[in-house]
């Protein structure tokens, strides 16, 4: 797979490169102990002590909890203790910020175990912890619950009824635009609505215009590491959590929030993390935890086993989506409409937000409008899943684009191009773009040896898609210390998940004139560097290599000053350049200046911080080839090309990784992953096995192009990359499979029995 | 999990008496790739597991002019790299060959497949197809089951309490025969079968005509099943689409699929007939050689 670097290489680009460190592909600072199996994940950590807990989990999607016993299981020997909601403080009616977006407290509490509902299968209801699993488990089932059992709300629709039963009776319909509330209990938690230009008049300009409806179903982040919390709650009152998460700084807010005990008395160490895709930044496991530590006075480590994860974390919501889009005779848009509803789960918070905003977010449209209903239903509370909202919205967008193409008999490609947002065009949730890449990416398609190759077999089809994701910026901090013999050892607080640490030693190294392995990167806990946000929102290697670039701004300063002073020289005449410092008669390189410096004066310690919100918002664009069985709509992948404009590519390896595994979790989501309910609320494939992940037979190489549009925003015009390349995959499927075989498929996923059900319906 | 006895008999007559006189739960243990599965995650609680597979009996593989032996513990990958197999009798070394991934073929058992009684069991069709005879040891001594006689239902099937299959026969292949085992599943490895199909062609000398046929069907009713029409109307019939194509629609008559999180009721009834008649003809492929 080319890079547009390696294709510029291999044409003999006279261009010098702009930079020395970024744009190479160092090995990976962590490599070494993740291929060798010595990375330390949550599971891996064992603390003297330890022991074990057990989570009691609701057998019902709704019930009402009349009474909880657990006297049977604390009579159990070998139980140390057990806990249920009556352990964590009363939550009251706080609304805190945590990391991802604000959160009712109340609801994060009974989340981690049920007050007085349990609103999902596999809603924790109580905690035991054991001197072994065996017995923790066994205790669990000791514990005596007395159910209400009530009927249970799984459809978005439904949900939205006014005589449909209510999850939540504190939750009121907040309307975004004012905030204001609604005055009766419902399932509906927000509305929202963006306006733009005059919609009638633009329906009324079209010369063409499709309405469809869309449906898609819950799917899961499928991380391989299930969910683990290892908690101590010393004596002294200082709390230790060890766990693999996606914001360390946001576990030990939710835990001094969830448990009211001071900030500074939490300390979080994270542990590598086994993705976490969005699903690893709530907290499931640690304040059962905590509490059963206190309780017991030793360590307790609970671990989730696959059917936990899948039935008890955060996957990304189903959702039903109406769109609506007019074209006038040469192809340009006149108007589009968006009605969406997105299943919460169990508590409010579903990416609706997001997906309102994504809905058109490729395309200048002149009128537009987009309603957005965020909604409760009996499916576990909802979290963040790579570009949260985003998928969902351009699998509906994207298909009835596919259908104007066909109406216009025009090319998507160049639909795309003629429609597509630019810098300047308005969304209509009212932002507009800054410089963006989205052209670019749909040139690199039209230019690629895939497009240009023809498809020839039988029920052999090619579609293609494009998707948006903002990207995030917030807060991050580093700190540098430079050792005695001139190497670097690089703090930061965001957990990797995927290359970042290198990605940002490198962005540093790049300032500093130094290579990449001149400095040692390491994630440490939350004690040991200034505050750091959640590695989500793609912002990791924009936010946190940007205080990466601070920091050696500051160093660089240091080193300028104290070097004047050891030459007795004026400041001004001392500069910093390419790994030298530069006198008025001398230049010395980084390493000795460090050495020099490290013996005569004070340790040589640099720090860097950032808040900046402007991270450039990325698009790509995904062509795919399928062959679909027309006897059995089972479809198979022949070729995938993925193109996205990344900002400047740091490392791009990773960045190649990075599309290519968003773009795998966009094909599963497209063709078979779903959660698979029955009548009772029970979902039914909690397992890998039924639970169907794509599998490496189940994929071609996923080519993948990077297009460098530099984010003017950012010191070496860094875009996040992590989110955008799950966004594409269903629609570019869904235009394909119509391309291979002639139905249309407005339901994810888009597995067999479904394709197979349009081809016995068109036959007939 | 709670704790539970395990015993490793080495003769049969021992296996027969401890799980007989067990008072709890006992479950013979095989390749285990399925029981450990259910006792870790809390299915089946056991108080004692008698692991069979130090029992020369159930280990037996043996394949000459009476037919094939195949011992009930025998683990996949022994019967899949039997080259004796692959030629005769092809659909039970194609079943041994997509049952789980590789670490799990190195330890799980035909018969273990069998003794299951899962409507979606890989060999089971393929055991229908082969006309195989399932060799039954108990404390009342030993008898003989035709083996689409042997599941009674989903997760049920004939064995006494005791009771535990030694061993598979299958009768010696004519002339001129040709089987195959297939399931359809929505990726393309680590699945289950949504629908599966197993089946056995004789053909004359001419390879024109079919003698006769056995097909088996499973994941589409309650347990796999043999569709005794689908394979009676291909017998003295020409080798042709349109004959194949009766015998799939039989196949596809017979079955009493239900929608779960695997597929559809249309779905897997369609993919019967598509399966049944893709399957006969790699059957006819192969019988013609």
């Amino acid at each position: 797979m080319a890079t547009i670097d390696e294709v510029k290489a291999a044409e003999g680009s006279d261009e010098a490169p702009k930079y020395k460190v970024i744009g190479t592909r160092p090995i990976r600072h962590d490599g070494a102990d993740k291929v060798t199996g010595r990375a330390l994940y949550g599971a891996d950590i064992k603390i003297k002590g330890m022991i074990f807990g057990a989570i009691l989990r609701s057998p019902h999607a709704h019930a009402n909890i009349k009474s909880i016993d657990t006297s049977k299981a604390e009579a159990l020997p070998g139980v140390r203790a057990v806990a249920t909601s009556a352990d964590l403080p009363e939550p009251g009616d706080k609304i805190a910020e945590l990391g991802e977006g604000a959160v009712v407290l109340n609801h994060l509490s009974s989340n981690n175990l049920a007050r007085t509902k349990v609103l999902y299968k596999g809603h924790a209801v109580a905690a035991v912890a054991a001197d072994n699993l065996h017995i923790a488990q066994e205790a669990a089932s000791l514990i005596e619950v007395e159910y209400e059992v009530l009927p249970p709300v799984m459809d978005v629709l439904k949900a939205m009824s006014s005589d449909a039963p209510v999850l939540n009776p504190d939750v009121r319909t907040e309307e975004a635009s004012t905030g204001e509330k609604g005055d009766k209990p419902t399932n509906v938690a927000k509305h929202i609505v963006f306006e733009k230009g005059d919609i009638e008049k633009g329906f009324a300009d079209a010369k063409y215009v499709v309405e469809r409806e869309f449906r898609t179903s819950t799917v899961h982040q499928g991380y391989i590491e299930p969910h683990v919390a290892t908690v101590l709650w010393n004596n002294d009152g200082q709390i230790t959590v060890w766990t693999p998460t996606q914001g360390t700084f946001s576990v030990r807010s939710q835990m001094a929030e969830l448990l009211h005990v001071p900030l500074a008395r939490v300390k979080v160490v994270p542990a590598e993390i086994g993705g976490g895709f969005g699903g690893k930044i709530s907290v499931y496991l640690a304040p059962a935890a905590a509490v059963l530590s206190r309780k017991a006075g030793v360590p307790v480590q609970i671990v989730m086993d696959r059917a936990d994860v899948l039935q008890a974390t955060g996957p990304t919501p189903g959702s039903f989506i109406r769109i609506k889009m007019g074209v006038d005779a040469d192809g340009r848009l006149t108007a589009a409409e968006a009605w969406m509803a997105y299943e919460a789960g169990g508590y409010p918070g579903s990416p609706i937000g997001a997906g309102a905003m994504c809905v058109f977010s490729c395309y200048d449209i002149p009128n537009g409008r987009v309603e957005g209903y965020d909604v409760c239903v009996n499916k576990p509370r909802t979290n963040a899943y790579r570009a949260p909202g985003a998928t969902n919205a351009a699998f509906a967008t994207e298909t009835v684009v596919d259908e104007l193409c066909e109406k216009l008999g025009m090319e998507p490609v160049e639909f795309r191009l003629l429609n597509a947002s630019k810098e300047g065009t308005r969304r209509i949730d009212g932002v507009t773009y800054p410089r963006v890449g989205l052209v670019e990416t749909l040139e690199a398609i039209k230019n690629s040896d895939h497009y240009k190759t023809p498809l020839t077999g039988k029920n052999q089809g090619r579609g293609i898609g494009s998707g948006f994701w903002f990207n995030a910026g917030l807060k991050s901090a580093v700190t540098v210390t430079v050792n005695t013999d001139g190497s670097v050892s690089l703090l930061e607080g965001s957990t990797d998940i995927g290359g970042s640490r290198t990605g940002i030693a490198m962005q540093f190294a790049e300032a500093m004139g130094l290579a990449a392995e001149d400095i040692k990167p390491a994630v440490v806990d939350t004690d040991s560097v200034g505050y750091t946000d959640v590695t989500g929102g793609s912002r990791v290697t924009y936010a946190t290599g940007w205080a990466a670039y601070e920091a050696a701004q500051d160093l660089k300063r240091q080193i300028v000053a104290r070097a004047a002073e050891l030459w007795d020289v004026d400041p001004a005449q001392v500069s910093y350049e390419d790994g030298h410092v530069i006198g008025p008669d001398k230049s010395v390189c980084f390493k000795e200046i460090a050495m020099e410096l490290s013996t005569t004066g004070e340790p040589l310690i640099a720090r860097g911080v950032s808040n900046h919100n402007e991270p450039g918002g990325a698009f790509g664009t995904h062509l795919v080839d399928v062959e679909v069985d027309p006897d059995t709509g089972k479809v198979d992948i022949l070729r995938y090309t993925a193109a996205q404009d990344c900002g400047t590519a740091i490392h791009p390896a990773y960045v190649e990784g990075q599309i290519q595994g968003g773009a795998v979790q966009g094909i599963g989501w497209g063709l078979n992953e779903e959660y698979w309910y029955d009548e009772t609320g029970s979902m039914r494939n909690a397992n890998f096995l039924d639970y169907r992940i794509p599998t490496c037979y189940d994929l071609p190489m996923i080519d993948a192009i990077i297009v460098e549009v530099p984010n003017p925003g950012h010191p070496y015009g860094v875009r996040g990359v992590g989110e955008v390349p799950i966004v594409p995959p269903p629609a570019a499927l869904e235009a394909a499979i119509y391309d291979a075989v002639g139905v249309r498929l407005y339901e994810l996923p888009m597995s067999p029995p479904r394709v197979l059900h349009e081809l016995l319906k068109k036959e007939s | 999990m709670r704790d539970f006895e395990y015993e490793a008999p080495t003769s049969l007559a021992d296996a027969v008496g401890l799980l007989a006189k067990s008072k709890g739960t006992a479950r013979p243990l095989a390749g285990g790739t399925d029981l450990i599965d259910h006792v870790r995650t809390g299915r089946l609680v056991a108080d004692l597991i008698v692991d069979l597979k130090k029992i020369p009996e159930l280990m037996v593989l043996e394949l000459n002019n009476a037919g094939l032996r195949l011992g009930a513990a025998v683990p996949c990958y022994k019967i899949y790299e039997h080259p004796g197999i692959l030629e005769q009798y092809s659909a039970i070394s194609d079943s041994s060959n997509i049952i789980g991934g590789m670490q799990v073929q190195n330890r799980a058992s035909v018969g273990g497949n069998l003794a299951n009684a899962g409507a979606a069991a890989d060999s089971t069709p393929a055991l229908i197809a082969l006309n195989a005879r399932v060799i039954i040891a108990g404390p009342s001594g030993t008898r003989e089951v035709a083996v689409d006689q042997f599941c009674t239902g989903p997760g049920q099937n004939v064995l006494e309490p005791g009771e535990i299959i030694v061993e598979l026969q299958f009768p010696p292949r004519p002339a001129h025969s040709g089987s195959h085992y297939r399931r359809f599943i929505p990726r393309n490895e680590m699945d289950i079968a949504v629908v599966g199909v197993g089946a056995s062609v004789v053909l004359d000398a001419s390879g024109e005509n079919f003698v006769s046929a056995r097909i088996g069907l499973g994941a589409v009713a309650a347990k796999p099943f043999y569709a005794q029409e689908a394979s009676e109307l291909l017998a003295g019939q020409p080798v042709n689409d349109e004959t194949i194509q009766k015998a799939a629609a039989a196949a596809r008559a017979v079955v009493h699929p239900i929608t779960d999180m695997r597929g559809t009721q249309e779905f897997r009834t369609h993919v019967t007939g598509v399966l049944t008649e893709r399957v006969i003809k790699k059957a006819v492929e192969r019988a013609r050689g």
